[in-house]
């Protein structure tokens, strides 16, 4: 069984632009992957290499077993692409745009066209220039998604869409995810990873910064605690994995290394607990470590992991 | 009103700053070519004898009559170092007033850019009123460069000035006219198509007034009215009130057009599409077939009817010919039939440079194809690059053939119904119209090399046809060396229907535009999609 996807030390530059600056990239089979990073961090630079249209100036890209530039066209009959930015021929109609993508890659199934497009409201018969941002895009995701293929991958694919479609994207893709479909989804809207993969990748400036599942992901990240206690507490901030410390009386907020919980924990409840809120990191907290403006792990003098290859 | 125009200069200096290169380019060209060939004719005919006997030459030579327009004076210098440049270079003047006015409006907003600054603090008519100033304020500088140049050169000065203010008139009407086709077209190609199609009618409509007449046809064309201020020639400055009046009138009319449409929208409004797609439109030759065929049939339609009406004035030539000093080049041509087969093969001549932009045009689709990146859904499906550029080649060959076929059908057609030998005639006059091809292929070879190797760059295929084009008209009037002229590869076209017909230059035209076009699709397939 040969990976999907395979993405190795990937570089490609735009004259002074490095773009990808040594990606890596593995998606398995009948895995739902998650492909984030803040724009301009080179989601859709990956992909267009991995179709074939971009050249990598070094690295390997493996895509369904055979070499993504020379391969182009027989790798294409087994995939579906669906772009971020979808422009459509001003006066062809959707259905005619959906039946020739299906047609040019070998073959869609029409009851699946049939269901997509009644699922996404869209009107077939409109043509491109009349068509809003968001039907446009869904154009794109019923031409990809009614496509009987093995490998999906999809640029950024509910921008546009408003919170209803979002809505039945999720639930079509949970269906693809029942059924074992392979997809990589490049993505900037954390919640629609949380809700759709098995795995995450998150890239910053063409690199790889984390790579996992979104247990691993979060084993590794802080809970934020927020408690009161019976009296003021003594000695929290001496413990390990303990950040952002704010002591108020007896109200304590915290930040505490899930790695370090247990310890932080036991604390508290020796000197009695009255009422405690605590909050899951969520994929926010996570982007916003990497790519926010806060000051690195490193330069605060923590001894915190980092989480997979750099 | 005035909200409607917030933004207008926000988008003004926008367009100038695109524009920084393209604008003074074109104006140098123009302004050059002007006070070039002024500099260069003034001396070739001293005496008054001279000028009048070239005059006499050119006025009755319907052929270049027809394509350039009359002298009004017979004995003035200027009028006959003008008359080219009030024909052609008008068509020019024209041209550059059209493509600045719908890439500043109906381009804009295809591209999507207009509905961004739209949405912002731009008014709603701020593009339109922007685009107006750029085309109008282009062509008072260019009424103003062009008036001081011929001064230069050494022409009268109420015949200069009136010759700049009769440019100027012309750019005025025609960014007036693709204004207007701004608002009623589809998009940016469909408006430029629609004003340089009443560009070429109204300049046709000219061409017949001014030759077989009636006159008055001469009076449907901004060209026409610019050549009637006369300049150098007892100037009618009254004619300058019939342009001005014309463009207030469509410029009136553009904004109320404007304020009755969407943005993004034509005025006709959208029939509903089909629901499924036709089985040819699984291939990139069904994709391109699908997209353009209207386009072609309304061209092909178009030079149908150039090829009647060039085909109806050259059975007329023959009869017009009553100057003595023509006879011997007459004779020497192979009596009345080769005058009016010289016409032809002339007037061929030219309908291969129009058709020549139908090929460049066509292959440039391939570019904003790309970068617009609804290449990059198709390419990421089985279609192999090759096939879908391949497509758009093959629709540019198999375009250029309709439109060449269609004029010299025409042609042909209204030649031998005059003459009453369709059957010996058609053939004849067909098969000049489609010896032209050759040289039209290599300018269409030359855009997909440029597409191939220099992606970005690809508009310098129209600086390569206007080039060609130019040595053509104004290499002889410049005295170019011979050499320079026959970088064109239509200095190499077959002057056709005539006597003798070499196969050499028409084989080495072929294998030309092949190389050309292996070149630059063997280039694309090595290099990067980019937008
Ligand atoms: N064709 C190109 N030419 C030059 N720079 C490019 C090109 N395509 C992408 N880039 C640059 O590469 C970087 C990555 O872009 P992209 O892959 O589009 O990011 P993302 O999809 O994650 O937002 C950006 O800095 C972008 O400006
Ligand atoms: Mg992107």
């Amino acid at each position: 069984m040969t990976t999907p996807v395979s993405i190795s030390s990937l570089v490609k530059t735009f004259g002074s632009t490095r773009a990808l600056d040594g990606l890596h990239l593995e998606v398995a089979e009948g895995e739902v992957h998650g492909f984030l990073g803040p724009n301009g961090a080179g989601k859709t630079t990956t992909l267009r290499v991995l179709l074939g249209l971009l050249r990598a100036d070094s690295g390997t890209v493996r895509l369904l077993g055979g070499d993504p530039w020379h391969d182009a066209v027989a790798l294409h009959r087994r995939l579906a692409y669906v772009p971020g930015d979808v422009t459509l021929w001003p006066n062809l109609s959707g259905g005619e745009v959906i039946d020739m993508l299906g047609r040019m890659r070998g073959g869609m199934n029409p009851k699946r066209r049939a269901e997509l497009i009644e699922r996404f409201n869209l009107d077939p018969t409109k043509k491109g220039r009349s068509y809003s941002k968001g039907n446009r895009q869904k154009v794109a995701l019923v031409a990809g998604l009614a496509s009987d293929v093995e490998l999906l991958l999809l640029d950024e694919p509910t921008s546009g869409l408003d919170p209803l479609m979002e809505a039945v994207f999720r639930d079509t893709l949970l269906e693809e995810r029942q059924k074992g479909r392979t997809i990589l989804l490049s993505s900037h809207i954390l919640s629609e990873v949380e809700a759709l993969c098995h795995r995450v990748t998150i890239i910053r400036s063409g690199r790889t910064v984390e790579t996992g599942t979104l247990t691993e992901l979060r084993h590794l990240r802080r809970t934020s605690i927020d408690a009161t206690l019976a009296t003021p507490p003594q000695g929290l901030d001496g413990l390990p994995g303990v950040h952002d410390l704010s002591v108020d009386g007896t109200r304590v907020r915290v930040q505490v290394d899930n790695a370090h919980l247990d310890e932080v924990l036991r604390a508290l409840t020796t000197v009695g607990v009255r009422s405690l809120v605590s909050q899951p990191p969520s994929l926010e907290e996570l982007f916003l470590r990497h790519y926010g403006t806060e000051p690195t792990v490193d330069e605060r003098g923590q001894t915190e992991t980092e989480a997979l290859p750099r | 009103m005035s909200n409607h125009l917030t933004g207008t200069w926000a988008l003004l200096k926008l367009a100038l700053r695109r524009d920084r290169i393209m604008l003074p380019a074109w104006l140098a060209v123009l302004v050059a070519m002007a006070a070039g060939s002024a500099a260069a004719t003034i001396p070739l005919y001293p005496t008054l004898a001279e000028r009048i006997k070239a005059s006499e030459t050119i006025n009755t030579t319907p052929p270049v009559v027809a394509l350039n327009g009359l002298i009004y004076d017979e004995s003035s210098i200027g009028a006959i170092a003008m008359v080219k440049l009030s024909g052609i270079g008008a068509i020019l003047v024209a041209i550059l007033a059209i493509i600045l006015v719908v890439r500043h409006t109906r381009s804009e907003e295809d591209t999507g850019r207009l509905e961004l600054v739209g949405s912002t603090v731009i008014g709603r008519h701020a593009a339109l009123t922007a685009a107006l100033i750029i085309g109008f304020g282009t062509n008072v500088v260019l009424g103003i460069l062009t008036t001081l140049g011929l001064i230069a050169a050494g022409l009268p000065v109420a015949g200069s000035v009136a010759f700049g203010l009769g440019w100027m008139s012309v750019g005025f009407a025609f960014a007036a006219i693709a204004a207007a086709a701004a608002q009623v077209a589809g998009n940016g190609r469909a408006a430029n198509s629609l004003a340089i199609t009443l560009l070429g009618v109204t300049y046709v409509a000219r061409a017949i007034g001014d030759t077989a007449g009636p006159r008055w046809l001469s009076w449907l064309s901004p060209v026409g009215w610019q050549q009637q201020l006369r300049p150098f020639a007892g100037e009618r400055w009254s004619a300058l009130l019939v342009s001005l009046a014309f463009t207030a009138v469509a410029v009136a009319g553009t904004y109320a057009l404007a304020a009755r449409r969407d943005l993004g929208a034509g005025l006709l409004p959208d029939r509903p599409g089909r629901a499924r797609g036709a089985a040819f439109l699984g291939s990139p030759l069904g994709l391109v077939w699908r997209l353009q065929r209207a386009g072609l049939a309304a061209w092909a339609i178009g030079f149908l009817l150039l090829g009647l009406v060039l085909g109806n004035i050259a059975s007329k030539v023959g009869n017009l010919l009553d100057n003595p000093d023509l006879q011997d080049i007459i004779l020497r041509l192979g009596g009345e039939k080769g005058i009016t087969d010289a016409f032809l093969a002339a007037e061929f001549g030219l309908a291969s440079i129009i058709v020549s932009v139908y090929g460049v045009q066509s292959i440039m689709r391939l570019r904003s194809e790309e970068a617009n990146t609804r290449a990059e859904p198709l390419l990421a499906t089985g279609i192999s690059r090759l096939g879908w550029a391949g497509s758009q080649v093959a629709m540019a060959l198999f375009g250029t053939t309709i439109l060449m076929f269609a004029t010299g059908l025409g042609a042909g057609l209204a030649h031998g119904l005059a003459l009453g030998d369709v059957g010996g005639e058609l053939g004849r006059v067909l098969g000049a119209a489609l010896a032209q091809l050759p040289a039209i292929w290599v300018l269409v070879g030359a855009v997909v090399a440029l597409y191939g190797l220099v992606p970005r760059q690809v508009v310098l295929g129209w600086v390569v046809l206007l080039a060609f084009f130019l040595l053509g008209e104004m290499g002889p009037v410049l005295k170019l060396n011979q050499w320079v002229m026959d970088i064109s590869p239509y200095a190499h076209s077959p002057k056709l229907p005539g006597p003798t017909l070499d196969y050499g230059p028409i084989f080495a035209l072929v294998a030309v535009a092949a190389v050309l076009t292996a070149v630059g699709l063997v280039s694309f397939r090595r290099r990067d999609i980019v937008a």
